[in-house]
């Protein structure tokens, strides 16, 4: 190769720049789908029959529909909204929402709805006699399920929510399809610059591999941390 | 000049028909390319030689480890990049959306199957391993007559919601200028400005085909379930233990 003057034909900058959006976008998008999935779950279990069967068309509808098209419906549908809303103050136009704030709620839903499920299985499988083991020792309902019920359903549900996150960090790059600049976007300008396109998938298929490899380890450390003092590991 | 509305409602209707059935297609063709490469990649995953094993981990990696967006443009776009492939006689085949669609999908599809059927032979019991050696089966039939039968009966249901995603997952197919059903609802919105709408017709249809899955998975599991037994399923989550 004579022309690799600087790396990646000069936009390695830029790639670097769309791996940081990529983070952020799967951080924030984790954040809040972890609070969906809390709240999902905490609806699912609840005796209010009109939140369960809401909840379970939630879980239903997202787990049914491609996260493209969700992507799709959030940021076109939440812009459409917008302008329908300033057109009652009288502005016209067309709005568009941010590109990152419509990943980062479409990707939250996403998670979220796979997440809830998660969560109630993992609350689920704590045996009854946990918590009125813990009653009967005379914790308060606050800290039986602080000290007793949560880092037992913490341990059951993390390898599952860490096979949401490792989903959900792929699915970040649907986002370049509404425009945000992230990892895949800035492939795409550096390929339509540099005519090289399997250089620059390329080039990002390694880095989501290697935020994958990251991630991987990072849920490998909370796992044994979830698991210590149970006499295996892993 | 304008068309009455309902004739634009049948029309887009029809439109969003004839998207589905190519969703459909690619789903079907890369279910069946990719379950028929998974089975060598999980034999090659649960080998004893390294070798075999090592190029099957691999495999599986890049494909579990990368989204569909970066592989489905590795092959259509970025093949093209390399004079020997556009002059090759597979031109034909790899300069078309929709091929290099489905040979993207089939080629995703078999990673995530073959760590399925993996998980599988896996929780097939030793002693019936031990059971077929004894009586004198060859390593092949003890494979083919006991432990891969067993294995795709326990790894049906993970299997079901693996097509599930690649019916979800071959919605990218529009991202490659293919009118799949997503394809067809992002056109009807740049002509019409209705986009929760046509999104949300898209939508149900997903779901629906989505429930038929379900459907056919269950009819399944029920024709193949073993007398006096129930079927214990395989973590079915799309990454089942990420190649622990």
């Amino acid at each position: 190769m004579n022309e690799t003057p600087a790396l990646l034909l000069g936009f390695g900058a830029q790639l670097a720049a769309g791996t940081v959006v990529t983070a952020a976008l799967a951080a924030a998008s984790l954040a809040g789908g972890l609070l969906l999935g809390i709240a999902g779950a905490a609806a699912r279990m609840s005796r209010l029959r009109l939140l369960t069967s809401a909840v379970q068309a939630y879980t239903t509808a997202v787990r049914g529909v491609p996260e493209l098209l969700v992507v799709l419906i959030v940021y076109f549908g939440a812009s459409a909204a917008i302008g329908r809303v300033a057109a009652l103050f009288g502005f016209t136009g067309f709005f568009e929402l941010n590109p990152f704030l419509a990943g980062v709620t479409a990707l939250s839903l996403t998670f979220g709805a796979y997440a809830t499920e998660v969560l109630r299985g993992a609350f689920l499988a704590v045996p009854p006699g946990q918590t009125e083991a813990a009653y009967s020792l005379g914790l308060t309902r606050a800290r039986a399920f602080r000290h007793v019920l949560l880092p037992q359903v913490w341990r059951t549900a993390l390898p599952g929510l860490g096979n949401l996150f490792l989903v959900l960090l792929k699915d970040t790059s649907l986002v370049s399809v509404v425009g945000l600049d992230e990892l895949m976007r800035k492939s795409a300008l550096a390929v339509s610059y540099t005519q090289q396109p399997f250089t620059f998938y390329l080039a990002a298929a390694v880095i989501y591999l290697a935020m994958t490899a990251v991630s991987m380890a990072g849920i490998q450390v909370l796992e044994r941390r979830a698991a210590r003092g149970m006499g295996w590991s892993g | 000049m304008m068309a009455g509305l309902q004739d634009i409602a049948a029309e887009s209707t029809a439109q969003l028909l004839t998207g589905a059935w190519l969703t459909v297609q690619l789903t079907a063709l890369a279910m069946l390319a990719g379950t028929a490469l998974a089975f060598p990649l999980a034999l090659m995953r649960t080998s004893r030689q390294g070798w075999l094993r090592a190029p099957a981990y691999g495999y599986v990696f890049f494909f579990r480890g990368t989204p569909l967006l970066v592989q489905i443009f590795l092959v259509y776009y970025g093949l093209a990049q390399f004079a020997a492939v556009r002059d090759s006689l597979l031109w034909p085949v790899l300069g078309e959306a929709y091929w290099c669609a489905i040979i993207a999908f089939s080629l995703n599809t078999a990673a995530y199957t073959a760590e399925i059927i993996r998980g599988g032979m896996l929780a097939v019991p030793r002693g019936e391993r031990e059971a077929a050696r004894a009586l004198g089966f060859s390593r092949w039939q003890e494979m083919r007559l006991i432990v891969l039968p067993r294995a795709v009966r326990q790894a049906l249901p993970a299997y079901g919601n693996e097509v599930i995603l690649l019916l979800k997952g071959s919605a990218l197919a529009s991202t490659i200028t293919l009118l799949d059903l997503t394809g067809v609802a992002r056109t009807l919105i740049a002509r019409t400005y209705l986009a929760v709408e046509f999104f949300a017709l898209a939508g149900l249809i997903y779901l629906l085909l989505t429930l038929l899955i379900v459907r056919a998975v269950r009819l399944l599991e029920r024709r193949w379930a073993l007398p006096h037994q129930p079927l214990e399923t395989v973590q079915g989550t799309r990454h089942g233990d990420l190649l622990s």
